[in-house]
């Protein structure tokens, strides 16, 4: 059976122990200023590697704009 | 450099003496005219109208540019204009990012208005010197020179036949002749264009301020749409503007309080967070290179491609550890914390006719490394910072010539061109060489060079009639529209930003709406409807600095640590809430958030009208070329093709299985296109605009701006 998980509103594959840093690589996030919400609760970055996912979870990682 | 004999040169054809007058609420109340034709100089007086609807900046320099031209006029009749202007706000020292001034003027690429915001001295010393913009008009005989004294309250037309014309030797040149002494020169500035805008369409104008550490002119450049062809065509050697008692107050601000608060608060976030995020004090913009490449938007040989494993050749931190000098004034204006200018100093170059020298480089800049970079297939560093320096000197816009170049060395790989039609120059994607060899060509006005000056909607043109070249397939591959070369990014897998790029009023430029990451990543705009919101709202509020003398990348190059508890943090709430306290404490004005987007619109609405009237500015004008949008070859399919195999079966339930790339490219495509064209009815529509993308007689009376002149131009298109 697979779980999953929304990524900004897409579906991700979600496994046991799934942190937001984990996310992260699978993502390829490399963008310097994102916004990371589970459940529209706010994570603060210093926390990205002990937040774990659940199966089901509303992950939000909004890169914010910049540029001339 | 002997400036005696520079002086015995100069003829004086005309001077005007002004009072120097006064600024009140950031306003001097006056423009000053200049005819270079006639040599007549006069003042002219700012009417309450102007203040409302147009407000300064792009909006004064778009008013002026309509009432001096008539809807015949082309960019290189006498009666074309360059109008420079900085905007209210322009030149206070308390916020960073306050000293930009915008230049309008009917642009050699498209035809129709261009506008570029650019910073250095030049735009707050104008104002400091009486005037709330600079508007030149007709066509001088022989090359001159214009000197504005904001200390004496003189101006100027001279004959300057021995002057340099190469922006770097031309302002040193003017810089030596002007000031007093060394500590004079920061009272200078000097507007310059480049020998190769005398040859191309494509010329910018370098705006200087002076250097006190490194003892050199800088410069930053009103870059897009070929004003510094305009203004070579107009024989202007160079604009110059002295001014000597700047001041943090000069604007007669209405609560110097409420921007001085504004202000200390946005410092503390560049000095707390900048080096946590952009680091734009480090690298300047160029911070973004290699993580564009990660998320395949940084343009690759033509656009053809995203991102490439060769990019961290030239990552930002190559160019600060190898080449960019640290800890130095950066800010282009008084007071700009985030300081972003970047220089590389002692850079010895290696070709050319200053080949041995050692000179200043600005930058490079984000767009300059992706366009000349790896858009051409070039990553060396050391070679991009040669044709940034080249470029400017010259007189040429890195986005165009980079835009461009890619274009002939993908027409060169696919032998549509060859060695014959480029005079012998191998142009392929990675020859710095021999492309190198076209801006020096493009500078002496021969060759090769003069037909890459002309831009990519002209090359298209000549390669189909002279190499008998497919005009369908050059369409799809060149990336222009509206004669103006495409900024640089792949907008391939963000509808929203196909439309931030074709649905501008002066060409593709990113400058209105940069919205890839809100559509393509964070999914936050899924609807046409978001969409079309997201392209009201964005260039609507990034008008908005362009008429009040403001930076954008203090707004969004650096965000409050508290701002990811906002309801929207996309607008950075905080940073709009300085800028509505930085209006109020300049001009007494009191806006809000809705009333600061109509302001823009009522701009955003004229300069949609001003296109019309000169022939353009409809539906038709918003077409974009294909890679834009998708794949054109199928070598740019097969790249990315489990993307777009699953985008066919995930979005149209199209079964890929069997089918040739070609056959899978053709559904892809038409379902493509037909996105955009459903994306252009709804932001019409949220525009008020028809669907020829006429804005509509009652959305105008809606914004006031129901101006008889623009009635008589949209009424018979309703």
């Amino acid at each position: 059976m697979i779980f999953i998980i929304k990524v900004n509103n897409r579906e991700l594959e979600w496994y046991e122990g799934m942190t937001i840093e984990d996310i992260f690589k699978i993502k390829n996030y490399t963008w310097t200023k994102i916004i990371v919400k589970v459940n529209k609760q706010v994570i603060d970055e210093e926390n990205y590697k002990i937040t774990i996912v659940n199966d089901g979870d509303d992950v939000q990682m909004l890169h914010l704009l910049a540029g001339g | 450099m002997d400036i005696n004999k520079l002086k015995e040169g100069r003829k004086l054809l005309k001077e005007f003496k002004y009072d120097l007058g006064s600024i009140e609420k950031g306003y001097t109340n006056r423009t000053l005219y200049v005819n270079i034709s006639e040599n007549k100089i006069e003042s002219k007086e700012v009417t309450p109208l102007m203040k409302e609807k147009f407000i300064g900046g792009k909006g004064f320099g778009l008013y002026t540019l309509w009432h001096g031209t008539t809807p015949s006029t082309k960019w290189n009749d006498p009666e074309n204009e360059i109008v420079i202007s900085g905007g209210p706000v322009c030149g206070i020292t308390q916020y960073p990012g306050a000293g930009k001034s915008l230049v309008c003027s009917i642009s050699p690429m498209t035809d129709i208005p261009i506008d570029s915001n650019v910073g250095g001295y030049f735009g707050p010393y104008l104002k400091f010197s009486g005037w709330d913009a600079l508007e030149v008009q007709g066509k001088a005989e022989n090359d001159i020179v214009v000197f504005i004294d904001g200390d004496n309250g003189v101006v100027r037309i001279e004959e300057a036949p021995l002057e340099a014309v190469d922006s770097h030797v031309i302002a040193e040149q003017l810089t030596e002749m002007y000031a007093e002494n060394e500590a004079d020169k920061r009272n200078i500035s000097v507007i310059s264009a480049g020998t190769a805008a005398e040859h191309s369409r494509m010329g910018l104008l370098n705006f200087s301020f002076y250097d006190v550490r490194r003892k050199v002119q800088r410069f930053k450049q009103a870059g897009r749409g070929g004003i510094g062809t305009v203004f070579r065509d107009k024989k202007i050697k160079a604009i110059i503007i002295k001014f000597s008692n700047v001041k943090g107050d000069l604007n007669n601000a209405v609560d110097k309080a409420i921007i001085n608060k504004a202000g200390l608060k946005l410092h503390k976030e560049m000095h707390y967070l900048d080096d946590k995020q952009n680091r734009m004090r480090q690298v300047g913009t160029a911070y973004s290179q290699e993580i564009m490449s990660a998320y395949d938007l940084l343009p690759v040989m033509n656009f053809q491609y995203g991102g490439h494993e060769d990019v961290k050749k030239i990552s930002p931190d190559v160019f600060k550890n190898n080449y960019l000098t640290q800890g130095m004034a950066d800010g282009c204006w008084y007071g700009c914390s985030m300081a972003c200018a970047k220089t590389a100093d002692g850079f010895e170059l290696l070709t050319g006719p200053y080949k041995g020298q050692k000179v200043t480089v600005d930058g490079a800049e984000y767009e300059t490394l992706a366009g000349c970079g790896s858009n051409c297939g070039i990553f060396d560093p050391r070679a991009i910072l040669e044709i940034n320096f080249y470029c400017d000197t010259y007189g040429i816009d890195t986005i165009s010539y980079g835009t461009s170049m890619a274009f002939v060395m993908e027409c060169y790989e696919r032998k549509i061109i060859n060695k014959e039609f480029t005079g012998g120059l191998e142009l392929k994607f990675g020859n710095f060489e021999d492309s190198i060899e076209v801006l020096h060509q493009m500078s002496r006005g021969e060759g090769f060079g003069l037909i890459l000056g002309q831009g990519v909607h002209r090359m298209k043109k000549i390669f189909a009639e002279k190499c008998g070249a497919d005009p369908d397939f050059l369409f799809d591959i060149g990336m222009e529209q509206k004669g103006l070369e495409y900024s640089e990014y792949v907008s391939k897998e963000s509808l929203a930003q196909q439309g931030g790029f074709g649905l501008t009023n002066k060409g593709p430029q990113h400058d209105e709406a940069w919205i890839i990451f809100m559509d393509m990543v964070n999914n936050q705009i899924p609807t046409f409807e978001d969409k079309a919101e997201a392209l009201y709202y964005f260039p609507m509020f990034r008008t908005w600095f362009g008429l009040y003398g403001l930076c954008k990348l203090p707004w969004n190059d650096v965000t409050p640590a508290n701002n990811k508890f906002t309801s929207e943090p996309a607008k950075i709430p905080e940073h709009v809430q300085n800028y509505l306290d930085v209006v109020y404490g300049v001009t007494g004005k009191k806006l809000n958030t809705t009333e600061m987007v109509r302001e823009s619109e009522r701009v955003y609405n004229f300069q949609r009208i001003f296109n019309i009237r000169l022939g353009k500015g409809l539906r038709a004008n918003d077409k974009i070329p294909y890679r834009s949008a998708g794949p054109v070859t199928k070598e740019e399919y097969e790249a990315r093709q489990e993307r777009f195999d699953g985008q066919l079966k995930e979005i149209l339930n199209y079964d890929v299985e069997g089918k040739t790339t070609e056959e899978k490219m053709a559904v892809l495509r038409k379902h493509r296109e037909s996105q955009y064209e459903k994306l252009i009815d709804a932001v019409y529509k949220r525009r008020g605009w028809n669907s020829n993308g006429v804005p509509t007689i009652e959305r105008l009376k809606d914004l006031g701006m129901d101006l008889p002149e623009l009635i008589e131009v949209v009424k018979d298109m309703q």
